[in-house]
């Protein structure tokens, strides 16, 4: 069977599985819509979480992203982690015992105000509106990339998927499906890093790998990558840092509190049945992200000395005798010179799998010295030796440009792994975009139908209209989701780093405020959500443009690009998080306390004793 | 009850200090403020500082979310307030 064949199978056989969840787990309730019935296992409930949690940006762009940047890149292992242990100890055991639908309700309860749950909800929609443009564009390019359908019909396909199952089965048709997903998005991203981890170093465990010796030599493999890319001209990948050590420090600290203030994520919390599983649920979570995460740093740095392999001879790698790449223990340990004429790759030379994504556009050669051979390298590079060393080799300037998305979606093949491996992670990278975006849709929907259809227009609707209205704000978000994908705003590439700003500098403080401060009354949320919201709105609009629209950056007027302390704009939730707690506590000290009953109910948010069946009723 | 409510409450205070102090030390000062110089130790063939923001922390982050869900049910059931 040719590989188009046994992918198209492979996926079609996950898709099916996917509608046959969706047929097992209608809804039949607003309980069971919501928080598909609050009886959720904790460790069901984790995975679900994971997989809603790691979207097509995770599976498919992180690893190259990682390989780019180097350490660096630790920020997003970091930053998208990190964020678990604040939302197990801060927000979701308490939210669990508050026992309702959503994070609004939470928010206008608590705080005592329609104002404040409506502001609520519009920080709600707009995060989760902007993240989900990504995941929808996301299924397009997978699509595309694996099935070889335009990407328009390929976000179709994924509505119609998404359709089946969130709008029939709501949070319990979503939560079995992310299940499902999660195990297929993980066995996709695990097998190929097991095979390349040994083949390079003789380990198959990646993260064991990554710290290990090179097959047959004493050098480590990070050394010797360092070794590489440092004499091409790269930046040094053990320690390479883009911008300074304090924006490092925000950036990873606006993605962790953002990440606890997701409301698709936190919402997941609802589903368990107790307290005590909530707590649980979230190292779970943690763990089956982890798998993923913790393997992510192994395959971008062997991809990247794969990549350089590849091409450049002296690196010590070389097409064994049944067409795997394998290493030369002596080379490798000669550290021979990169750039000797014969060390560089004849272009007719090359593997299959550079020719085939050749034809993507994603590799691209040119052969700018004619010598008819690779050379890749940093050509802009500071570094006086690796410029003479060029120089002298007749080098004219680097010759490979490598999308970064390869690093993943070309691994089996650089790997010559067998084509069911290839047409895995075809339906790895699905699920991963699916599920997300069904997460997101969830969110959305309950939003439209909980808090503003029922808490505001229409209190007094019965259960089984508001099921009727949750299935409709579904349906509805799926179509909106599904034409902001077909139509991305000019502004889409941006977006997902404000989703995370929003959720940081608005959501996170008032949830956390609500439960850990028995005096916050409503004056101080609103103006504190308000004030975070507005500072990283500020800040973010003066670099892209305000609402994103080009030609209306404003830069100049807040003393030119990362004016506050050299922080980017992708940084700064973690300010805006800052400047919400502060006027939140200025403005509740000038206003008076919360009502007694209100009182009352955060001590009772506090402690576990009486938590029932989730209960979105007031 | 009120007095017991509050001296819970505290506990779990002293609780998730504890627990974000070690938080902030393996990310944000082992994984970046420190990163550089904890480089110069390695382990296996990890520099210890990028180990750190690369793998070490995460996998800290996952035993310290479940050492507080322990910790949690102990006080829990300490200050009789579990749940049945």
């Amino acid at each position: 069977m040719d590989l188009q064949t046994i992918t198209y199978l492979v996926v079609g056989a996950s898709f099916a599985l996917y509608i046959g969840i969706a047929i097992w787990a209608r809804a039949g309730s607003t309980s069971e819509f919501y928080v598909a019935g609050g009886g959720v296992h904790p460790v069901t409930n984790g995975m679900a979480t994971a997989a809603d949690w790691m979207s097509a940006a995770s599976f498919i762009s992180m690893a190259g992203l990682i390989a780019n940047m180097g350490y660096g890149g630790g920020l997003f292992l970091m930053g998208w982690t990190g964020g678990y242990v604040l939302l197990a100890m801060l927000l979701a055991p308490y939210l669990r015992k508050f026992g309702k639908f959503t994070v609004p309700q939470f928010i206008g309860d608590r705080f005592y105000s329609k104002t404040a749950s409506t502001v609520a909800v519009a920080c709600l929609l707009v995060a989760s509106l902007t993240y989900i443009i990504g995941q929808m564009t996301g299924v397009g390019v997978a699509f595309s990339r694996f099935l070889g359908v335009s990407s328009e019909a390929g976000i179709y396909i994924g509505m119609a998927i998404v359709f089946m199952y969130a709008v029939f089965g709501g949070m319990k048709g979503i939560t079995y499906t992310q299940v499902a997903q999660y195990c297929v998005l993980i066995a996709a991203y695990l097998v190929p890093a097991f095979f390349i981890s040994l083949q390079l170093t003789g380990n198959p465990i990646p993260q064991l790998g990554l710290g290990s010796d090179i097959v047959g030599t004493e050098t480590s493999l990070l050394a010797k990558l360092d070794l590489v890319v440092k004499d091409l001209g790269f930046d040094q990948y053990t320690t390479s840092m883009p911008g300074s050590m304090l924006n490092m420090f925000m950036y990873t600290l606006s993605l962790m509190i953002g990440t606890a203030g997701l409301p698709h994520v936190i919402m997941r919390f609802f589903t368990v049945p107790t307290v005590k599983d909530a707590r649980s649920s979230a190292g779970w979570a943690l763990v089956f992200i982890a798998l993923l995460y913790t393997t992510a740093p192994a395959v971008g740095a062997m991809a990247k000395l794969n990549l350089h392999g590849t091409v450049n001879s002296a690196v010590g790698l070389e097409t064994q005798a049944d067409g795997q790449l394998g290493v030369n223990p002596d080379v490798v340990a000669a550290n021979a010179d990169l750039y000797a004429t014969e060390a560089s790759l004849r272009y007719e030379d090359r593997p299959d799998w550079m020719k085939r994504w050749e034809k993507t556009g994603l590799l691209k050669f040119e052969d700018k010295n004619g010598d008819g051979r690779i050379q890749y390298y940093n050509d802009a590079t500071k570094n006086p030796e690796a410029q003479a060393k060029a120089e002298a080799a007749g080098w004219k300037g680097n010759e490979l440009t490598v999308n970064p998305d390869i690093m993943v979606m070309a691994n089996p093949e650089i790997a010559l792994l067998p084509n069911w491996v290839i047409a895995l992670v075809a339906a790895g990278g699905l699920a991963a975009a699916l599920s997300t975006a069904a997460g997101l849709l969830m969110a959305i929907s309950s939003a439209v139908s909980h808090d503003l259809v029922k808490g505001v227009f229409n209190p007094n609707i019965s259960e089984k209209n508001e099921l009727m209205a949750g299935k409709i704000s579904m349906a509805v978000a799926i179509v909106v989701a599904g034409y902001l994908g077909l139509n991305p705003p000019g502004f889409a590439a941006g977006t997902v780093a404000l989703a995370f700003g929003i959720a940081a500098s608005s959501l996170f403080p008032a949830i956390m405020m609500g439960i850990f401060s028995k005096k916050m009354n409503k004056e101080g949320a609103i103006a504190g959500m308000l004030a975070g919201l507005f500072v990283t709105l500020f800040y973010v609009f003066a670099h892209k443009g305000l609402f994103f629209i080009k030609g209306t950056e404003y830069v100049g007027l807040i003393g030119g690009p990362n004016s506050f302390f050299g922080i980017t704009p992708e940084a700064f939730g973690a300010v805006g998080a800052g400047v919400n707690f502060l006027v939140a506590f200025l403005v509740d000290k000038v206003t008076k306390e919360p009502p007694e009953h209100i009182q009352h109910m955060v001590e009772a948010v506090r402690v576990p004793r009486g938590s029932s069946a989730v209960d979105g009723a007031h | 009850m009120e007095n017991n409510g509050k001296t819970y409450w505290g506990t779990v205070l002293g609780l998730l200090t504890k627990i974000l102090i070690i938080w902030f030390l393996v990310s944000f000062g082992a994984g970046i403020l420190f990163a550089s110089a904890l480089n110069s130790i390695s382990l296996g063939g990890y520099p210890l500082g990028f180990w750190f923001a690369h793998q070490g922390s995460i996998y800290i982050f996952i035993a310290l979310i479940f050492y507080y869900a322990k910790k949690m049910g102990d006080i829990d059931r300490q200050f009789d307030v579990h749940e049945e």
